[in-house]
C-alpha cells in the first residue's frame, strides 16, 4: 500500500499543480515540496523492511489476459535509488522556489517536475520490465517538456528535441530488448528474470538482448557515442539540470545496467560494450569539460565523464566494481547537484554563466563560494570528501582487474589521465569564477542569495563531508543493503575507510591531483588552446546531418513513390485493387459455380438495361452536363433500390430511396456554386491528343475493373452459400431481440454498438459540414444570381434583389401552388416518419428511414418557401436534435448498466396500464429514437447550411454593390 | 437473374471507376455514388439471390432460416448506404470550399497547363 502511495502521490500532485493559477509560485512550491517530502518520509519508513535483504511487493491486475500485472518491487538497491530520487527532489523544489522568476509560468514547471518524479520512481520500483519501460519513456517525455520549458528560446526547443530523439530511440530499443528477454525467460517479472541469469547468458539471443538494452541504457545515461544530447539539454532551467540531468534521470541508464547486472554481466561482450562505452565517456567527457566556457557546460561534460566512470565500473564484471559503481551513483548525485545549484545561483545573481566573464566572486558571495569549493573538491577526488572514496575504489579496481596485458596497464593509465582532467576542470571551474580579480562589467552586481536558496546546496555539501570523513558510519549500512540486494548473499567484503595505507591507488590519486594542477596552470598560461584534437568532433553536427539526410531522403522517396495529384493517386489505388484481385484469378484459376440460377425476368432485364444505360451515360456526360448526370445517376440508384425490393430487402429499398432524394437535393444545392461549363466545349474545340489518350487508358482500366467486378459477383452468385452467422440472427431475433424485423434487430440490438458509432460519425460529419460552410467563400463569378433565376424574376416583374416576404402567408408568383401543397405535406410526412420509426422493430422501417423522411419534408419547406420565410416561422435547431439523439441512444445503452447488464443490452417492460391497455416499452425503442433524431438533425443541418449560402451571398453582393466591406 | 445483376454491378462499377479517374470534382462525386451502388449491390448479393423469401419473421413460420432472406448483408448495406450519404455530403462541401478557395473545380486545386 505504501509502495502504491509512493508512486501515486507525485502524479496526483502533478495533476493538482497543473490547475493552480500561473502566478501561484508559493502555493506551487508548497504543494511540490510537501508531496516530495511526504514521498521521502514514506520511502524512508520502508527501510526496516528491506534492510535485511527483504523485498516489499505490491501488485494490481493490469492485463491479466496477457499475464501482465502492475507490480511494484522494492529491494535494498531500489530503496537507495528511490531515496536518491525523492530526497534530491525535495531539495531541488526548495531551490527552484527561489530560482524561478515570478514571470515564469510555474504551474507547468512543477507539474512536469512532479510527473517526472513519479515516472522516475516508477522506473526504480517497477517489478515488471514492460511497466518499467513505460515509466522509462515517461521520464524521457517529462525531460523533453522540462528542457523546453522556456519554449520561446530556440536552443531550448532544439535541445529538447534532440534529447527526446536520442533517449526515446533508446527507449524503443530497450522495449525490444525487454520483449526478447521476457520471451527467453517466459515472464516479464523482474524476480523471474533475475533468477534466470544462466539461461539468459547461454541463450543464442543474448548478444541481441545485450545490444538492445545497452543501447537504451547508454543513450539515457548520455554515454559515448550518444553523449551529445546532454550538453544541449542544459538549456533547461538549472533546477532541472541539477535534478534530471545530473542526479536522477541520466542515472536511469546505469540503474538499469546495475539492476540487470546479475543476469547480463560476466561475459566478454558485456565488458567490451558497457566497459568500452564507459571508458570512452570517462576520458572524452573529462577532456572536453576542461575547455567549456559555460559553467553548466563544464558540469554537463563532467556528468558524462562521471557517468562513464560508473558505466565502466559496471562493465568490469567484478563484484567489488559494482559496489564502487553504486557508491559513486550516490556520491556523484550529492556533489554534482550542489555544483549545479551553485552555477544556478551565480547565473541568478550575476546574469551570466560565462567563465571568461566571471571572476573574483568570492568576495561578493563567500557562502556560495565555500560550498562550491567543497563540492568541486569532492568532484576532483580530494581526500576526506566522498568523491575521493569512490574514485579510490575505482582506481584499485582498475589495478586489480584480471585481464590480458595491454588492458591491465592501459586501464589504470586511462583512469589516472581521466582523474587528471577531472582535477583540471574542477580547479578551473572554481578558479575562474570565484578567485582572481573582481570584475565590474557583469549584467548584475553579484550578492549573496537568500539563505533558503543556499540551504539545499549546503545540505548536500554537508553530506559530501560526512560521507567523506565517516563513510562506514553514514553511508555504510545503506550501501551494504543495496549491494546485497543486487549480488545476493555472496556479496564481497569491502572496507569503507578513508585510509587504506600507502598503495598504488593512492599513488594514482595523488599523481592525478598533481597532474591536474599542472594541466590547469598550462591552460591558464595558454588560454588560446581550444580542445585540441576533439574540438571539431561534435556529436550535434552528426546528429543534425543524420536528421537532414533522413528528412531529405524520405522526401525523395515520397516524390518517387507518390504524387501530389489526385488522379495519379486514384489510378494507383484502382490499379492495386484490380491487380490484387486479378493475381489470384490468374494464378489459381477461375471457374463458375454450379448453383442453379434463377431464370431472368423480362421486367428485371428491362429495368437494368435502363439502369446500366443511365450509369454509362452519367459517366459520359458528367463533365459538361452536370444536371443531366445527376438525374441519370439517380436513375441508376432507382434501379438499385428496386433490385432491393425484388430480392426481399424492403428496409434497404426504403433507405436507398430516401437517401437518393436527400443526396439529389444536396448536390443540386451544391451545383449552383460550381463554375459554368467550359465554353470551349460548346464551340466544338478539338480535344487534345494527350487527353484523348488518357481517356482511352481510363476507359480500358474501367472496363477491366467492371468486368472483374461482374465476373467476381457472378462467380460467387453461382456458388452455394456457406453457413455463416446469419442463421444465428434469424433464429434469435424474436426470442432474444424481441423484434420481427431481423435487419432492424441487428442494427439496434445485436450490433447496436456499431450503429452507435455510425450515428456518431454522421453527427460529426454534419457538424464538419456546418463548420466548413461557415467560412465558405464562393468563387467571385458564382456570386451573381443564376441566369434562370434572374430571368424568372424579370418575367415576374420583380427586381433582382427581391427577397421573399416573411410576413406573407404565401409566396407570390409561380411558387404559390407548390407552397400550399408542401405545407400540407409537412404534418403528413411527420406522421409517416413516426410510423416508420415506431413499427421499425417488427416491420420494414426504423430510425434511419423515418429520420430521412422527416428531413426531406423539412427541406421541402426550405426549397419552396425560401429560407427566410421558413426560419421566420419555424426555428429548427438541428444541433440540438443531433445532441438529443446521441444522448438518447447513449442513455438507452447506459440504461443496461442499471440492471448490471453490458452496455446496450436490451431491457424491456411489458405490461398493462389503465386506459392505455397492454403496452410494451423497450430501451431499443429509445435507441432507435436516438437514431431517428440524429438523422433528422444531421441531414437538416447539412442541407440548411448549404441552403444558407445563397442567402449569405445575397447579403454579400448587396454590400458589395453599396461599396461596403464584407 | 444472376448474370443480369452481375452485369449491372460490373457496368455501374466500371462507370464509377472511370469517373473516379477524371479531373473534375463533380465527375468524381458522381463516380463515387455510382461505385457505391455497385459495391452495395455486390455486398447485398453475398447472401445469394432468392425470390419470395420473407424479409420479416412470420411467427407462424417459426424461425427456420431457410424461409427468410439473409439479414446480415442487408444490415451491412443499410449501414453502408447511410455512411455513403455522409461521405458524399462531406465531399461535396470540401469540393465547394476548394472551388471557392482556388477558383477551379480541378481535383488538384489548380488548372493543368493543358487539359
Amino acid at each position: 500500500m505504501t509502495l502504491l502511495l509512493i508512486i501515486l502521490l507525485p502524479f496526483a500532485g502533478s495533476l493538482c499543480a497543473a490547475f493552480l493559477p500561473s502566478n501561484a509560485r508559493n502555493a506551487e512550491a508548497w504543494l511540490a515540496g510537501l508531496v516530495a517530502l511526504a514521498t521521502t518520509l514514506l520511502t524512508a519508513s520502508l527501510y526496516p523492511q528491506v534492510a535485511d535483504g527483504g523485498v516489499v511487493r505490491a501488485s494490481l491486475p493490469w492485463a491479466p489476459e496477457l499475464g501482465l500485472s502492475f507490480s511494484l518491487r522494492l529491494d535494498g538497491f531500489a530503496w537507495l535509488f528511490a531515496m536518491l530520487v525523492v530526497a534530491m527532489g525535495t531539495l531541488v523544489v526548495v531551490y527552484a522556489r527561489y530560482y524561478m522568476s515570478p514571470a515564469d509560468p510555474v504551474p507547468r514547471f512543477f507539474s512536469f517536475f512532479l510527473a517526472f518524479m513519479g515516472a522516475m520512481l516508477g522506473v526504480v520500483l517497477s517489478g515488471n520490465l514492460i511497466q518499467m519501460t513505460m515509466f522509462w519513456e515517461l521520464t524521457s517525455l517529462a525531460s523533453f517538456m522540462l528542457i523546453a520549458y522556456w519554449h520561446h528560446r530556440v536552443d531550448a526547443r532544439r535541445g529538447a528535441r534532440m534529447a527526446l530523439t536520442v533517449t526515446a530511440a533508446g527507449g524503443l530499443s530497450l522495449l525490444g530488448g525487454v520483449l526478447l528477454l521476457g520471451h527467453m525467460v517466459g515472464s516479464y517479472d523482474l524476480d523471474v528474470v533475475l533468477d534466470s541469469g544462466a539461461v539468459i547468458r547461454s541463450h543464442p539471443w543474448y548478444p541481441a538482448v545485450l545490444a538492445l538494452i545497452a543501447f537504451g541504457a547508454l543513450t539515457k545515461s548520455a554515454q559515448f557515442p550518444f553523449h551529445f544530447w546532454l550538453p544541449h539539454a542544459m538549456a533547461a532551467p538549472t533546477p532541472v539540470s541539477a535534478y534530471l540531468h545530473s542526479a536522477t534521470m541520466v542515472k536511469a541508464g546505469v540503474f538499469l545496467l546495475a539492476r540487470l547486472w546479475p543476469v547480463l554481466s560476466g561475459t566478454d561482450a558485456w565488458f567490451w560494450i558497457v566497459g568500452g562505452a564507459g571508458l570512452f565517456s570517462l576520458v572524452i567527457g573529462a577532456y572536453l569539460a576542461m575547455f567549456q566556457e559555460d559553467m553548466k557546460g563544464v558540469l554537463a561534460y563532467s556528468t558524462i565523464s562521471h557517468l562513464g566512470l560508473i558505466t565502466l565500473l559496471l562493465g568490469m564484471n567484478t563484484q567489488l566494481a559494482l559496489v564502487a559503481a553504486v557508491f559513486h551513483i550516490v556520491n556523484h548525485a550529492a556533489f554534482k547537484a550542489s555544483l549545479f545549484m551553485a552555477a544556478g545561483i551565480v547565473d541568478h545573481e550575476t546574469g551570466t554563466r560565462n567563465l571568461k566573464r566571471l571572476s573574483g566572486l568570492y568576495r561578493a558571495m563567500p557562502l556560495t563560494a565555500t560550498l562550491a569549493f567543497v563540492a568541486a573538491a569532492s568532484m576532483a577526488g580530494v581526500p576526506l570528501l566522498n568523491g575521493f572514496l569512490s574514485k579510490e575504489m575505482f582506481f584499485s579496481e582498475t589495478v586489480f582487474l584480471q585481464r590480458p596485458d595491454v588492458q591491465r596497464i592501459g586501464l589504470p593509465l586511462a583512469a589516472t589521465v581521466a582523474g587528471m582532467f577531472s582535477v583540471g576542470y574542477s580547479l578551473r571551474f572554481i578558479a575562474e569564477v570565484f578567485l582572481g580579480p573582481k570584475t565590474t562589467d557583469l549584467p548584475r552586481a553579484p550578492q549573496e542569495p537568500t539563505r533558503w536558496m543556499l540551504l539545499p546546496s549546503a545540505l548536500l555539501v554537508l553530506m559530501c563531508l560526512l560521507i567523506g570523513v565517516f563513510p562506514a558510519q553514514t553511508v555504510g549500512p545503506f550501501l551494504k543493503t543495496a549491494t546485497t540486494a543486487i549480488l545476493g548473499a555472496d556479496a564481497p567484503a569491502y572496507s569503507l575507510a578513508v585510509w587504506h595505507g600507502f598503495n598504488l591507488p593512492v599513488l594514482m590519486s595523488f599523481s592525478a591531483l598533481a597532474g591536474g594542477i599542472l594541466l590547469y596552470v598550462l591552460l591558464w598560461r595558454y588560454p588560446a588552446i581550444r580542445a585540441p584534437l576533439l574540438g571539431r568532433f561534435d556529436g550535434k553536427r552528426a546528429f543534425d546531418l543524420a536528421q537532414t539526410a533522413i528528412m531529405s531522403g524520405s522526401e525523395r522517396a515520397l516524390r518517387a513513390l507518390s504524387s501530389r495529384r489526385l488522379q495519379t493517386q486514384l489510378l494507383l489505388v484502382v490499379g492495386v485493387a484490380v491487380g490484387g484481385a486479378l493475381y489470384p484469378a490468374l494464378t489459381a484459376g477461375w471457374s463458375w459455380g454450379t448453383r442453379p440460377i434463377l431464370p431472368p425476368h423480362p421486367a428485371f432485364v428491362l429495368m437494368w438495361v435502363i439502369g446500366a444505360a443511365c450509369a454509362v451515360t452519367a459517366a459520359w456526360q458528367a463533365k459538361h452536363h452536370r444536371f443531366a448526370a445527376l438525374i441519370l445517376s439517380g436513375g441508376a440508384g432507382l434501379a438499385t433500390s428496386l433490385t432491393f425490393v425484388w430480392f426481399s430487402a424492403p428496409d434497404l429499398a426504403l433507405t436507398q430511396l430516401t437517401v437518393e432524394v436527400v443526396t439529389a437535393v444536396l448536390i443540386l444545392l451544391g451545383l449552383r456554386w460550381l463554375p459554368r461549363r467550359d465554353e470551349r466545349f460548346r464551340l466544338g474545340e478539338r480535344v487534345p491528343l494527350s487527353t484523348r489518350v488518357r481517356r482511352g487508358r481510363d476507359t480500358l482500366i474501367a472496363t477491366v475493373a467492371g468486368l472483374g467486378l461482374a465476373g467476381l459477383a457472378y462467380a460467387i452468385l453461382t456458388r452455394p452459400p456457406t453457413d455463416g452467422i446469419s442463421p444465428f440472427f434469424v433464429e434469435r431475433a424474436l426470442s432474444e431481440g424481441g423484434g420481427l424485423n431481423v435487419v432492424n434487430v441487428i442494427l439496434v440490438d445485436f450490433r447496436g454498438f456499431d450503429t452507435f458509432g455510425e450515428i456518431t460519425v454522421l453527427g460529426i460529419v454534419a457538424l464538419t459540414v456546418y463548420a466548413l460552410l461557415r467560412r465558405f467563400r464562393p468563387a467571385p463569378e458564382s456570386v451573381a444570381l443564376p441566369r434562370q433565376q434572374s430571368e424568372q424574376d424579370g418575367a415576374d416583374g420583380g427586381s433582382e434583389e427581391r427577397l421573399p416576404d416573411p410576413a406573407a402567408p404565401l409566396p407570390d408568383g409561380y411558387l404559390m401552388l407548390p407552397a400550399v401543397i408542401v405545407r400540407l405535406l409537412l404534418p403528413l410526412a411527420t406522421l409517416v416518419s413516426l410510423f416508420f420509426l415506431l413499427r421499425g422493430h417488427n416491420a420494414p422501417g426504423g430510425g434511419f428511414v423515418g429520420g430521412l423522411v422527416l428531413a426531406t419534408a423539412v427541406i421541402l419547406q426550405y426549397i419552396v418557401g425560401g429560407t427566410v420565410w421558413v426560419e421566420s416561422r419555424l426555428r429548427i435547431h438541428p444541433q440540438y436534435w443531433i445532441a438529443t439523439g446521441l444522448l438518447a441512444a447513449g442513455t438507452a445503452g447506459a440504461g443496461a448498466w442499471l440492471a448490471t447488464e453490458p452496455f446496450l443490452s436490451n431491457l424491456s417492460w411489458h405490461g398493462e396500464l389503465p386506459l392505455l391497455g397492454e403496452i410494451h416499452l423497450s430501451t431499443v425503442l429509445l435507441f432507435d429514437l436516438g437514431v431517428y433524431m440524429l438523422v433528422v438533425g444531421a441531414t437538416v443541418l447539412m442541407l440548411v447550411a448549404l441552403a444558407h449560402q445563397s442567402l449569405r451571398s445575397h447579403h454579400r453582393k448587396a454590400m458589395l454593390d453599396r461599396g461596403g466591406f464584407v | 437473374m444472376e448474370i443480369i445483376l452481375a452485369l449491372a454491378i460490373g457496368i455501374m462499377g466500371g462507370s464509377g471507376v472511370y469517373l473516379l479517374l477524371r479531373p473534375r470534382t463533380f465527375q468524381v462525386i458522381i463516380g463515387l455514388s455510382l461505385l457505391a451502388y455497385a459495391v452495395n449491390l455486390f455486398i447485398f448479393s453475398m447472401g445469394r439471390l432468392n425470390l419470395g423469401r420473407a424479409p420479416v419473421i412470420v411467427p407462424s413460420h417459426g424461425s427456420n432460416p431457410a424461409f427468410y432472406a439473409d439479414p446480415l448483408p442487408q444490415a451491412l448495406v443499410l449501414t453502408a448506404i447511410v455512411i455513403g450519404f455522409a461521405t458524399t455530403a462531406l465531399f461535396l462541401v470540401v469540393l465547394l470550399a476548394s472551388r471557392g478557395l482556388t477558383g477551379t473545380d480541378h481535383v488538384d486545386g489548380r488548372e493543368p497547363e493543358q487539359e
